[in-house]
């Protein structure tokens, strides 16, 4: 484990695992009671991995975690009262009895989005935050997390293909906990580390071990520096292990007892209390004033959830739409004038750096004199970035100016495909047969070579 | 004042929301170079740049679920959908994150989803649907699907100046179909309120889209053999105006209600159902219904045809219906 962290920063991210996994041990208590309505989705063993990622974001940023991490809410901002009340199906909780677990948010303090059950769906809505943040000037970046099980679904390459495509300020986290419900991560997806999903998005990412709370800080601190300088999206996976099963009614049988034992003895809290012993961050003391201060929150937040009502049933019927109860209105960090015209205005075209062939470069007063791009590896950085403002208003004539990519201009302008049927379409179209160049009869040969 | 198509409505909404407020941005395939498939967007890149007019990939879940993301900083994106058919590949963002997002945890989410629907263009059945019932049954969502220039540019721009998610619906078949001049001052059209387009007294006949049409022309040719229908456009089908349902079968005794979805689920059964609850004192005849077929939306244009709602079809239902 490094060492740059402050010893206030150390004893703080104890802090937060060891209030992480007690809070969820009263959950399980309280489950027992049968005083939480719903299921308890432990994350024993991974508390790791939510205090290591959310302590690298600022106040300002935003983050959207998944079920299992309680923990990331805590760091941001949340009380345990949130989450106990949420679990009982209070009227104090956050979503006043509305959904439960950790299904909620808040937009303007704490800036977070509110998880649903279907994974994935966080991966797009948090570039888009990205994204807005961005258009807004506020230097924000956006995190999220999906597991090795959600890491299938259609969602999660739709949203970080765009986030990609849009060099969104995005840090995914994907938490490798081995299961997925009852189902092992080899049958989720074939590879070993599932960071070299990034590969495919031409993103950055990283592997970390999930267990160790320094290393998971530290990494996620590279990653949202990343992406603060415009370097995002990026991926982290954090390998680690679900110790419990999907909730508590499963009693998680399917995992051998063996993986049970490796993880158990690697269990990110024991660990980091080991390595703040030996490294004199802390005595036994200093343990004991941090530990009696989380039963203490504790204590008083359970009797707060506990004491608390059930919501009125009739306030059911509520809230299903804003009706003036919401201002929306963005906070502005950079002029208004920038994205109005005429300082937005561009000329609508794009510019297209080459034309993509697998083998022969496009002009063939050029050949071979590079070798062809499929043999090459495939860069971290997408050949065609997100189309800057300078980039699409550049005039036709500095497209005219690449003839070193072997470009012909003539060919590549018009990237107007007609559709429609009005005027303009049918003139395209008079056009584009008026302007084909006659076909070399051994066009296809050449291709091939 | 020239006349203007629906298409050219849109375009101008969309035009004046994005001079009036620099929170507004939109999303969606081929909608900046390009302009759109049916050019709704055309210009817009090359006025606001691609800040605010942001061409993505082939990912309708993206599109949405960044827009809701957006939509969350306070802006208010405006998804185009290049045919609402699609929005079937996104239907759990817009029913299970946007449309449940203010009722959950109280995050309003002030984003359009829009896009060409229906039939009567031989599209066939992934070009032709009519999609409205799949988020009429979802709360939190707004439904709206206009008739005329004059109600799409109006509509337009109070869906965009709301602070839910509203499905704008625009019916392909009349975007270059219907024109009208269009009012030089500022205007708004409320969400939630229908329009009678004709006023009579033996029977209402309730419809939207391009189907409000079929049905003004059936009641021209039913008023030259003496039948004087009175046409309600819905033009929002979520939230329904009931007041203006209840009010004209109040007047007219009478209700056909006319939809180019189809039969089964339609809103028509809906209607039906409020007008008993409500209004069943005041009928003098049974509900009566002219739907699509519940069949996908055949692509041959004989086949289309009998699957439509036609102006024969309103007129002998109103035929039948009043003679009781």
């Amino acid at each position: 484990m490094d060492n740059k962290l402050s010893r206030e920063q150390h004893l703080e991210l104890y802090y937060f695992m060891q209030l992480n996994r007690q809070l969820e041990e009263r959950l399980v208590r309280l489950f027992r009671q049968n005083k939480v309505v719903g299921g308890v989705y432990s994350s024993l063993g991974q508390e790791a991995v939510s205090v290591g990622t959310a302590s690298a974001l600022e106040p300002r940023d935003w983050m959207a975690p998944m079920i299992r991490n309680i923990g990331t809410l805590l760091v941001k901002g949340f009380k345990p009262r949130d989450i106990f009340t949420q679990h009982m199906a209070k009227a104090t909780s956050p979503t006043h009895g509305k959904d439960g677990t950790s299904h909620f948010g808040d937009l303007k303090k704490v800036h977070v989005v509110s998880p649903i059950s279907m994974l994935g769906d966080l991966i797009p809505v948090m570039a888009g935050v990205g994204m807005a943040g961005r258009y807004l000037g506020q230097k924000i970046v956006a995190m999220t997390w999906i597991g090795d099980g959600g890491s299938s679904t259609g969602a999660f390459h739709e949203g970080l293909n765009f986030a990609a495509v849009q060099r969104a300020p995005l840090v995914l986290v994907l938490e490798n906990n081995q299961w997925a419900y009852s189902t092992p991560v080899a049958r989720q997806v074939p590879l070993k580390n599932l960071a070299d999903r990034a590969l495919a998005y031409g993103i950055n990412s990283r592997i970390v071990d999930g267990n160790d709370v320094v290393a998971v800080h530290e990494t996620s601190k590279w990653a949202v520096n990343e992406c603060r300088s415009g370097r995002g999206p990026i991926l982290i996976e954090a390998k680690t292990m679900r110790m419990k099963g999907h909730a508590q009614h499963d009693p998680a049988e399917y995992v051998p007892k063996e993986m049970f034992e490796y993880w158990k003895a690697r269990d990110p809290i024991a660990r980091y209390e080991k390595y703040l012993t030996e490294s004199g961050l802390w005595d036994e003391k200093a343990k004991a004033k941090i530990d009696a201060r989380i039963e203490r929150e504790l204590d008083e937040d359970q009797k707060f959830a506990e004491e608390s009502p059930l919501p009125a049933p009739e306030t059911a019927e509520q809230g299903v739409y804003c009706e003036g109860c919401h201002t929306v209105e963005p906070e502005w960090r950079r002029a208004k004038e920038e994205v109005m015209p005429p300082a937005a205005s561009v000329e609508a075209a794009w510019k297209i750096s080459d034309y993509g062939a697998a083998v022969a470069p496009p002009h063939p007063a050029k050949p071979h004199h590079k070798p062809p791009a499929q043999h090459q590896p495939q860069p971290a950085q997408p050949q065609t970035p997100l189309p800057a403002p300078a980039q699409l208003s550049a005039p036709a004539k500095d497209q005219a100016k690449a003839p070193e990519e072997g470009q012909d201009v003539s060919q590549a302008a018009p990237l107007r495909v007609p559709f429609g049927r009005g005027p303009k379409d049918r003139a395209f179209e008079r056009e584009q047969q008026q302007n084909q160049p006659a076909k070399p009869a051994n066009r296809h040969k050449r291709r091939r070579r | 004042m020239p006349e203007v198509t629906m298409l050219e409505a849109i375009r101008e909404a969309l035009f004046e929301e994005f001079e009036r407020d620099p929170a507004v941005v939109a999303l969606g395939e081929d909608i900046g170079v390009y302009g759109g498939a049916f050019k709704a967007t055309e210009g817009l890149l090359a006025k606001f740049g691609p800040e605010r007019v942001i061409d993505t990939p082939i990912s309708e879940t993206a599109i949405v679920g960044a827009a809701c993301g957006m939509s969350y900083l306070g802006l208010r994106p405006v998804v185009e959908m290049q045919f609402i058919d699609f929005i079937a590949c996104c239907f759990n963002q817009v029913t299970n994150f946007v449309a449940k997002s203010h009722y959950r945890w109280g995050a309003p989410v002030p984003m359009v989803v829009r896009g060409p629907s229906g039939g009567g263009v031989h599209g066939g059945p992934f070009h032709s649907a009519n999609p409205e019932m799949y988020f009429v049954h979802t709360p939190g969502l707004k439904v709206v699907y206009p008739s005329t220039a004059y109600d799409a540019k109006g509509l337009l721009k109070s869906a965009i100046r709301d602070n839910n998610p509203v499905l704008f619906l625009e019916h392909k078949f009349l975007y270059r179909r219907v024109k009208e001049e269009l009012p030089a001052e500022e205007y708004t059209v409320p969400i939630g309120k229908a329009a009678v387009r004709r006023e009579g007294r033996h029977l209402t006949i309730l419809s939207y889209a391009a189907a409000a049409h079929t049905s003004l022309e059936a009641a021209q040719r039913l008023a030259t053999e003496g039948i004087d229908a009175e046409v309600i456009d819905l033009r929002t089908l979520l939230p329904l105006d009931r007041e203006a349902i209840i009010n004209s079968v109040a007047k007219t005794g009478k209700l056909l209600i006319v939809h180019e979805d189809t039969r089964t689920g339609g809103i028509a059964g809906e209607i039906a159902a409020i007008v008993c609850e409500d209004a069943f004192g005041h009928l003098d005849g049974p509900i009566a219904r002219v739907t699509a077929l519940d069949t996908p939306v055949p692509y041959s244009p004989p086949l289309e045809e009998y699957f439509l709602p036609s102006v024969e079809k309103v007129a002998a239902a109103a035929r039948e219906l009043a003679q009781y």
